[in-house]
C-alpha cells in the first residue's frame, strides 16, 4: 500500500525521488482501478450491461453515426411507439459525446477502435481519473503528504464506487463520479485562493457535470449550503464572494445550455438555495464594504434595517413565487428523499426500482469495509482545525450519509467523501506513528528514547524541573500500530477485489452458473431471444414488453417498443401495466389500439430466475390502478386470505390475466403428469395450462426465460377470438341449439 | 430618520474621499450594468417575458458582468489585499477578461 511506500521516501527524501515516487504510485493505483473492473470483461466478453447503458450505447452509437448536430436533435421513433421520442431533449449528452470524442481522437490517432469497446471501457478509465481527482481534492483538505495518495487509492477500489463503473457498465456514473470530485477539487481551489480563474474552470466543470448527469443537483445544493456555513460561522470572506459568485453566474448559465435543463435553474426548487445563497453574499458583501465605511454605531442601525428589510422580502418572494407557480416546487424524485414514504404512496413507479430502496447497514460495511468507520474519525479530525474546506468535507459527509441513508443508488456519492476522510485518518495516524523524529529539549540537547533522557536527566540534575514529553517515542506501539495498519489496508484490498469480482462483475443479460464440476454454464437466453427478434421479425414490428426490458430491446433486437427504461409518460407505462393485467378480451383492443405485433414476457419459473414477471407484475397491476381504478384492482389479484399464488387456488383475476397466461402458456407439457411445479415460487402448478384465444406462441428460448407471444390478426369473418378458437379446437356443441338467442336489431 | 441621513452622508463622504480613480471608473460601469439590468427587468415585467431564453441571456449577462466586476473591484482595491495573497491586480485583470469571454460565448449561444 502507498502508505508503506511514505517511509521509503523520507528515508531517500530528495524532492525529485517524492515526486518520481508519487506519479509511480498515482499510476500504479489507476492501473489497479482498471484492472479490477476488469473481471467481467475476462470473465465473460466485452458487452454492455444492465438496461440503461444499452440506451446510452445506442445513442452513441447513432452519435458516431450520424454527427452532432443530427444527434443533438435527433427524435427516435423507435420507442414510446405513437408518441416517440425527442432524444436530443431528453437525455444528459455528456456521456455519449464524451465517448464519442474518445472515438473520433483515436481514429485520429490511426487507431481504430469499436465504439462499442470504447464504451465498455469507459468506465473503468474514468475511474483512474476519479482516483486521481480525489488525490487532488485531499491534498487541499490537509498538509500530511500521504493523504492525497491514500485517498486515491480507496477511490480507486472502494466497492462503492466500482458497483457502477465496471467495464460494461456505461451508464452517466461513469463519468459523472469524476466530474463531481473533480468539480469539488475545483471549487476548494478557487475558495482557498479567492479566484475567478478557479471559479470559472469549477463552473465549466460543473457544467460538464450537467451535461452527464441528473445528480448535479447534489452540487448545487451543496455549494450554496457550504457557502451557507461558512457564513453562519462568521466565516464570510472576499474569497468566498468572488469564488462563489463567479461560478453561480458562469455555471447557471453553463447548465442552461443543456436542453433537458433548459430553464430549470431558475424554475425549480432544487435550484433555489444557489440563488438563495447567490442574493445573501451580494447583500453581505454590500453590508460589508459599508461596515468599513462608518462608524459602528451607525453600522448598527444601517444593519437592522438592511438587513431584515432584504431578507424578509427575499423570503416571502420565494414563497409567494413558490405557492403562484411560477416556481415549480420540487420533483417527486427529489422530494421523496425527505419525505420518504411519498413514492411508495403516490409515485409507484418510482418506488417500483429497486435502488430507490434504503439500505440496511450490512450495506456500508460490504461497500466500504474499513472506511465507514475512518469516516467519523476522519470527520473527527476535520472539526479539529476547522478551516474553510474543512467545513465542506463535514457539510458534504453529513448530507451525503443522509442521502445515502435513504437510497441504495446514493451510496455513489457517499463513496468520495468516505474515502477523503478515511485518508485523513488513516495518514494522520501514520504520521504520527511512523515519525522516526526523536524530540528535543528546549536547550537543544537531544534527548529521544528512554536511554538518551535518561542521560539528560542526569546531566542536569534535578529530574522534576524539566518537562515530560508527551508521545510515543518508543518503537514497540509504533510497529504495533503501524503494523496493525497495514493489515487493515490489506484486508481492506482483499475485501475490494473480493466484493467486486463476486457481487459487481455479472453482466445482467448472460446469467452465468456452475455446473457440478465447477465449470461454468452461461444461459444467454436474453441474447437468443433479442436475436430471434432482430431477424425473424418485420423492421418495424411493434414490442410490447414491460418497460425494464425497453432498452435492450431498442438495443439488442433493434425493434420498436411502446415503452422503455426511460420512464417519462407514466400513462404510456399503465397502459401496458393494464394489457399485461387484464383478461384477453380488454388486452386485445389494447395491444391492436397499439399496433403491436409481439409481445415479450420473461419468466424464470423453468430455471428459478427471480427476476422475471411474475415477480413484477404486483408493480404492473399497482401502476395500472393508479390510472383505472375501476378496471384493475390489485385486491383482485390476491386470495381471499390475502395470498398471491400462481398455482390451483390462484384467484380467477389472476389465472384470466394476459401475463399469468403468457407465462405459464404450454408450461405443463414441459413435465411428466401432476410434476409441473414453478421452480421460482416454488409451488405445483395445474396440469390443465391456460387457453390463449388471441396470441400464438412466436419463440421461446432455451430455457424458458423469455417468451414471445404473436398478436393474432382479427378473424376473417369477423368472429371474436374466443369464438374462432373454441371452434378450432372442435368445441362447436354436437346438437345445434334450436333456440333462438337473445338477439339485438341489426342497426344499418 | 435623522440618523438614516446621517449614515448615508457618511457613507457618501467615505467614499468621495477614499475610493481610488480607478475604482470609482469600475464603479461607473457597475451602475450602468444595474441600469440596464432594472431596465431588462421592467421592460420583462411591461411586455411579458416571451422569448424567455433572450431574456434570460440579457439578464443573466448583466448580473453576471455584475458579480465579476465586482470581484476585479475586490480584488484590486487596497483594503483586500490580504485576502488575496496568489492574485495580483494584473492576475485578477486577465481572470475578468477570461471569465467574461465565458460569460459572453455562453450568454451568445443561450440568446440563439
Amino acid at each position: 500500500m502507498t502508505g508503506d511506500s511514505q517511509p521509503l521516501a523520507a528515508g531517500v527524501n530528495s524532492q525529485s525521488t517524492r515526486l518520481l515516487l508519487r506519479v509511480v504510485i498515482l499510476s500504479l493505483i489507476a492501473a489497479a482501478a482498471v484492472a479490477s473492473r476488469l473481471f467481467s470483461v475476462i470473465r465473460f466478453e466485452s458487452i454492455i450491461h444492465e438496461f440503461d447503458p444499452w440506451f446510452n450505447f445506442r445513442a452513441t452509437k447513432y452519435l458516431v453515426a450520424n454527427g452532432f448536430y443530427k444527434f443533438w436533435d435527433w427524435f427516435d421513433d423507435r420507442t414510446w411507439h405513437p408518441l416517440g421520442r425527442v432524444t436530443g431533449g431528453t437525455l444528459y449528452p455528456g456521456l455519449m459525446v464524451t465517448s464519442g470524442v474518445i472515438y473520433h481522437a483515436l481514429r485520429a490517432l490511426t487507431i481504430p477502435v469499436d465504439i462499442r469497446n470504447i464504451c465498455v471501457l469507459l468506465a473503468p478509465a474514468f475511474s483512474g481519473l476519479t482516483a486521481y481527482a480525489s488525490y487532488l481534492l485531499t491534498n487541499e483538505m490537509t498538509t500530511s503528504p500521504s493523504a492525497g495518495l491514500l485517498a486515491a487509492a480507496f477511490m480507486g477500489i472502494a466497492p462503492g464506487y466500482i458497483s457502477r463503473s465496471v467495464a460494461g457498465s456505461y451508464d452517466n456514473e461513469a463519468i459523472a463520479i469524476f466530474l463531481l470530485v473533480f468539480t469539488f477539487y475545483l471549487w476548494i481551489k478557487a475558495l482557498k485562493l479567492g479566484s475567478m480563474l478557479w471559479g470559472a474552470l469549477c463552473a465549466l466543470f460543473y457544467g460538464y457535470m450537467v451535461a452527464s448527469w441528473g445528480g448535479y443537483a447534489f452540487i448545487t445544493c451543496l455549494l450554496p449550503l457550504h457557502a451557507f456555513v461558512l457564513i453562519c460561522m462568521g466565516r464570510y470572506s472576499t474569497r468566498l464572494y468572488v469564488s462563489y459568485t463567479t461560478w453561480y453566474a458562469l455555471g447557471t448559465l453553463a447548465s442552461m445550455q443543456i436542453p433537458f435543463v433548459g430553464f430549470l435553474p431558475v424554475k425549480t426548487s432544487e435550484h433555489m438555495p444557489a440563488l438563495g445563497i447567490f442574493g445573501f453574499l451580494q447583500l453581505i458583501g454590500f453590508i460589508q464594504y459599508v461596515r468599513s465605511a462608518i462608524s459602528g454605531r451607525q453600522f448598527q442601525t444601517f444593519l437592522a434595517t438592511v438587513l431584515i428589510g432584504t431578507f424578509g422580502i427575499g423570503l416571502l418572494g420565494l414563497v409567494a413565487l413558490t405557492s403562484l407557480g411560477y416556481i415549480a416546487p420540487w420533483s417527486g424524485r427529489f422530494y421523496s428523499l425527505w419525505d420518504t414514504g411519498y413514492a411508495k404512496i403516490h409515485i409507484p413507479i418510482i418506488a417500483s426500482v429497486s435502488e430507490h430502496q434504503p439500505p440496511a447497514w450490512p450495506a456500508f460495511f460490504f461497500d466500504l469495509n474499513m472506511l465507514i468507520w475512518l469516516f467519523p474519525a476522519g470527520i473527527y479530525l476535520c472539526y479539529q482545525d476547522l478551516r474553510d474546506e474543512h467545513v465542506f468535507v463535514i457539510v458534504y459527509g453529513l448530507f451525503g450519509s443522509y442521502f445515502a441513508g435513504v437510497m441504495v443508488r446514493l451510496m455513489l456519492t457517499l463513496t468520495p467523501i468516505v474515502c477523503v476522510a478515511g485518508a485523513i485518518a488513516v495518514s494522520h495516524l501514520l504520521d504520527t506513528y511512523l515519525s522516526t523524529k526523536k524530540p528535543t529539549n528546549p536547550e537543544g540537547a537531544p534527548a529521544a528514547s528512554e536511554a538518551t533522557s535518561k542521560k539528560a536527566a542526569k546531566s542536569t540534575g534535578l529530574r522534576g524541573s524539566e518537562k515530560p514529553k508527551v508521545g510515543i517515542f518508543s518503537l514497540v506501539p509504533k510497529t504495533g500500530v503501524v503494523a496493525s495498519l497495514t493489515i487493515y489496508l490489506l484486508m481492506f484490498v482483499t475485501h475490494c477485489t473480493w466484493v467486486t469480482s463476486n457481487a459487481y462483475s455479472s453482466p445482467s443479460v448472460v446469467l452465468a452458473s456452475r455446473m457440478p464440476d465447477g465449470s461454468q454454464h452461461i444461459i444467454d437466453d436474453y441474447r437468443e431471444a433479442y436475436q430471434w427478434l432482430r431477424q425473424n421479425t418485420k423492421e418495424d414490428a411493434k414490442i410490447m414488453s414491460w418497460w425494464d426490458y425497453g432498452y435492450q430491446i431498442g438495443g439488442m433486437a433493434d425493434r420498436p417498443t411502446l415503452v422503455d427504461n426511460n420512464t417519462w409518460n407514466n400513462t404510456h407505462i399503465a397502459t401496458v401495466g393494464k394489457a399485461m393485467s387484464s383478461r384477453e378480451e380488454v388486452s386485445y383492443p389494447i395491444m391492436r389500439q397499439h399496433e403491436v405485433d409481439y409481445v415479450l414476457v420473461v419468466f424464470g419459473g423453468l430455471l428459478g430466475y427471480s427476476g422475471d414477471d411474475i415477480n413484477k407484475f404486483l408493480w404492473m397491476v399497482r401502476i395500472a390502478e393508479g390510472i383505472w381504478p375501476d378496471e384493475v384492482k390489485e385486491r383482485d389479484f390476491f386470495t381471499a386470505r390475502g395470498e398471491y399464488r400462481v398455482d390451483s387456488e390462484a384467484t380467477d383475476t389472476m389465472k384470466n390475466s394476459l401475463m399469468y397466461k403468457m407465462s405459464y402458456y404450454n408450461y405443463a407439457s414441459m413435465f411428466p403428469p401432476g410434476q409441473a411445479a414453478d421452480r421460482v415460487r416454488g409451488v405445483r402448478l395445474p396440469d390443465q395450462g391456460p387457453v390463449l384465444n388471441t396470441l400464438e406462441e412466436a419463440f421461446t428460448s432455451e430455457n424458458w426465460i423469455i417468451r414471445i407471444y404473436k398478436v393474432k390478426d382479427l378473424d376473417n369473418v369477423g368472429r371474436d377470438h374466443a369464438a374462432a378458437a373454441a371452434f378450432e379446437r372442435g368445441q362447436k356443441k354436437k346438437k345445434a341449439a334450436k333456440k333462438r338467442g337473445a338477439r339485438v336489431l341489426r342497426v344499418d | 430618520a435623522a440618523n438614516w441621513d446621517e449614515v448615508l452622508q457618511n457613507i457618501c463622504q467615505y467614499y468621495m474621499k477614499e475610493t481610488p480613480q480607478r475604482t470609482k471608473l469600475v464603479d461607473v460601469f457597475l451602475v450602468f450594468l444595474a441600469a440596464v439590468g432594472a431596465l431588462q427587468f421592467v421592460y420583462c415585467i411591461l411586455a411579458g417575458n416571451y422569448p424567455f431564453n433572450a431574456f434570460l441571456s440579457g439578464f443573466c449577462a448583466t448580473v453576471g458582468q455584475f458579480v465579476l466586476t465586482v470581484s476585479l473591484r475586490i480584488q484590486t482595491s487596497e483594503a483586500n489585499k490580504s485576502d488575496f495573497p496568489a492574485v495580483s491586480p494584473e492576475r485578477a485583470f486577465a481572470d475578468f477578461i477570461v471569465c467574461s469571454l465565458i460569460l459572453h460565448f455562453f450568454c451568445i449561444n443561450f440568446i440563439n
